[in-house]
């Protein structure tokens, strides 16, 4: 087994016997990053010296036994969403192209203060907008199972080099499930924590009822160690959450034993959902039943009205957010602007990609005089609906289970021609960002050949039990050590 | 674009089917109160770091279009 296919608990008790030393683990990312030529382009900007002046860092801690935390030493890599002091961020758009952080993020302050190398950015969709990380300056991003579909999005490359081997450990962002389904796609873990369980300060954002920052790994317990590394509240993010983080890792008692899991009957009768994909979430339910969970059907009544509330406050509120982009203090300022309103609309309509300006031109749209309460005001209303149905299922169930996507990944190109197809195939994703609770996938097995994700939901602030099931899931299946034909792992 | 916009508006338009009269919108997902830092001053970003990524600058200053005079500006 090479290097970077241990999980992070692995590598982190080697780096801690002293049987591997960071430099050796950065070797292996360097290593595997040039041996395949990083053919799913996952990694969009490899900081190659700068992690190795991190990883000796790290090492003279280590050798002291002065650790910093469990995964110091351990090479991660953060979407190209979260900025770095001194780094470029591009969140894949033209506009932020060269634009270097005058300060670090609050995840990236929170990998630094555990010692974590901080290999590189990941791929994404521009802005986080997208389903399949086609939509990046940095080209498409390719799923390690097979290099002709998607990896999902917009954490797609996070998702893929995780998948490939290339790290144990990747931070991503999920608005809409933009951690989970692209997890789901690459068989491998991804955490949408509760909102403002993590802070966003730092992250570019999206929006911003909506954006939260997980981690993506192999296992639960490697998602419960970078959870516990980035939660906790920050001063200068006031949505973040002053409650007290609890310890992950001791959560993960690999016991479920009454444990009430809800089937919401309109996650597994959604229209066009892939039947096969279907039977194997069923599967995986029936294995946490096994370990004795009990089930229960529960209701999301409001479920198909989902994917039309989120696209219209997700546009309106990232019509909001980008209108920082305009050319004056930094990213894209065109060249041809002579006045002040052509700096303005040149440098937006060069800079920005087709979906980001559609979904701009919506969410503004939404928002004008005339179509506020009919749009913006009615998706809200439904949000508080699907609130209260995630509210009153709680009230009888403590996790619920579905499918993480209705199909496995699709192809490069199946539907980027589409716009409302893509946005359909977050149905089971983007309830629990309008709802604020978190939710892990997990790899529940294969369909074609393909991973397939169980994605489990909880109540706010409970991501220890959504850990707890996972982990005892993996214990009992080894779907997550499954791995893609002919890669490092 | 505009194809794709309309189609997008036709599929938003199943949220009427819903009576959401009486109904509270939400902002923000959460019931927890938004905590907020103290009041005390902090040292701010340094001006030279604050324009680093400006596209053209004097000084400490961001370098724009002149806008008096331009048709339509305000």
């Amino acid at each position: 087994m090479s290097l970077p296919a241990l999980t992070l608990a692995l590598q982190a008790a080697q780096l801690s016997s002293r049987e591997l030393s960071s430099c050796d683990l950065l070797d292996a990312v360097l290593g595997a990053h040039a041996g395949r030529g990083d053919e799913a382009n996952a990694v969009v900007g490899l900081r190659a010296e700068a992690a190795r002046a991190e990883a000796v860092e790290a090492d003279e801690r280590l050798t002291r036994g002065e650790p910093l935390s469990r995964i110091d030493g351990i090479p991660v890599l953060i979407k190209d969403n979260m900025v770095q002091r001194g780094e470029e961020t591009t969140c894949a758009s033209r506009i932020l192209e060269g634009f270097v952080s005058p300060y670090d993020s609050a995840a990236v302050t929170c990998l630094r203060e555990a010692g974590a190398v901080i290999v590189g950015r990941s791929n994404m969709d521009e802005f986080a907008m997208g389903s399949s990380t086609e939509n990046s300056i940095h080209g498409p991003s390719r799923n390690p199972w097979d290099l002709e579909r998607s990896p999902g999005g917009s954490s797609g490359g996070a998702a893929a080099s995780v998948a490939s081997g290339l790290v144990a450990g990747a931070l991503g962002s999920d608005t809409g499930g933009s951690i989970r389904q692209p997890a789901a796609f690459c068989g491998v873990v991804g955490m949408k924590p509760t909102y403002g369980r993590v802070s966003r300060w730092g992250l570019v954002a999206f929006a911003s009822s909506l954006d939260q920052i997980g981690p993506l790994a192999r296992t639960a317990e490697d998602a419960a160690i970078l959870l516990g590394i980035l939660a906790g509240h920050d001063p200068r993010d006031s949505t973040s959450l002053a409650e007290p983080v609890p310890d992950y890792c001791s959560a993960l008692d690999g016991d479920v034993r009454g444990l009430r899991i809800g089937i919401p009957k309109e996650f597994f009768e959604a229209e066009g959902a892939d039947p096969v994909v279907l039977e194997v979430v069923r599967e995986a339910i029936a294995e946490l039943e096994r370990a004795g969970a009990k089930t229960l059907a529960v209701t999301l009544p409001h479920t198909p009205y989902a994917i039309a509330a989120y696209y219209l406050i997700a546009t309106a509120e990232a019509s909001s957010n980008l209108a920082r982009y305009d050319g004056a203090r930094y990213g894209h300022r065109s060249k041809k602007a002579r006045t002040l309103s052509e700096m303005y609309t040149l440098s937006r309509s060069e800079g920005f990609g087709t979906e980001v300006k559609r979904r701009i031109l919506l969410g503004t749209y939404v928002l004008s005089a005339g179509y506020y309460d009919a749009y913006y005001r009615k998706a809200q209303q439904v949000r508080t609906l699907l609130r209260s149905d995630f509210e009153k299922a709680f009230e009888v169930c403590d996790v619920i289970a579905t499918p993480t996507s209705p199909e496995v990944a699709f192809r490069i190109g199946e539907k980027s021609d589409d716009p409302l197809k893509m946005y359909l195939s977050d149905i089971y994703t983007v309830s629990a960002n309008l709802a604020g609770i978190p939710g892990i996938s997990i790899p529940a097995g294969f369909a074609h050949e393909l991973p397939v994700g169980l994605q489990v939901l909880g109540r706010s602030l409970d991501e220890a039990t959504l850990l707890r099931a996972a982990d005892t899931f993996q214990r009992r299946t080894d779907h997550h050590a499954q791995t893609p034909r002919g890669w490092l792992r | 674009m505009s194809a794709d916009l309309g189609q997008i508006l036709g599929y938003v338009e199943k949220l009427q089917e819903l009576d959401t009269t009486g109904i509270e919108p939400t902002a923000h997902a959460l019931p927890h109160r938004t905590p907020l830092r103290s009041d005390e001053p902090e040292a701010p970003l340094d001006p030279e770091l604050a324009v680093s990524n400006a596209p053209q600058r004097a000084g400490t200053a961001f370098v724009v279009p002149k806008v008096i005079g331009e048709e339509g500006a305000g």
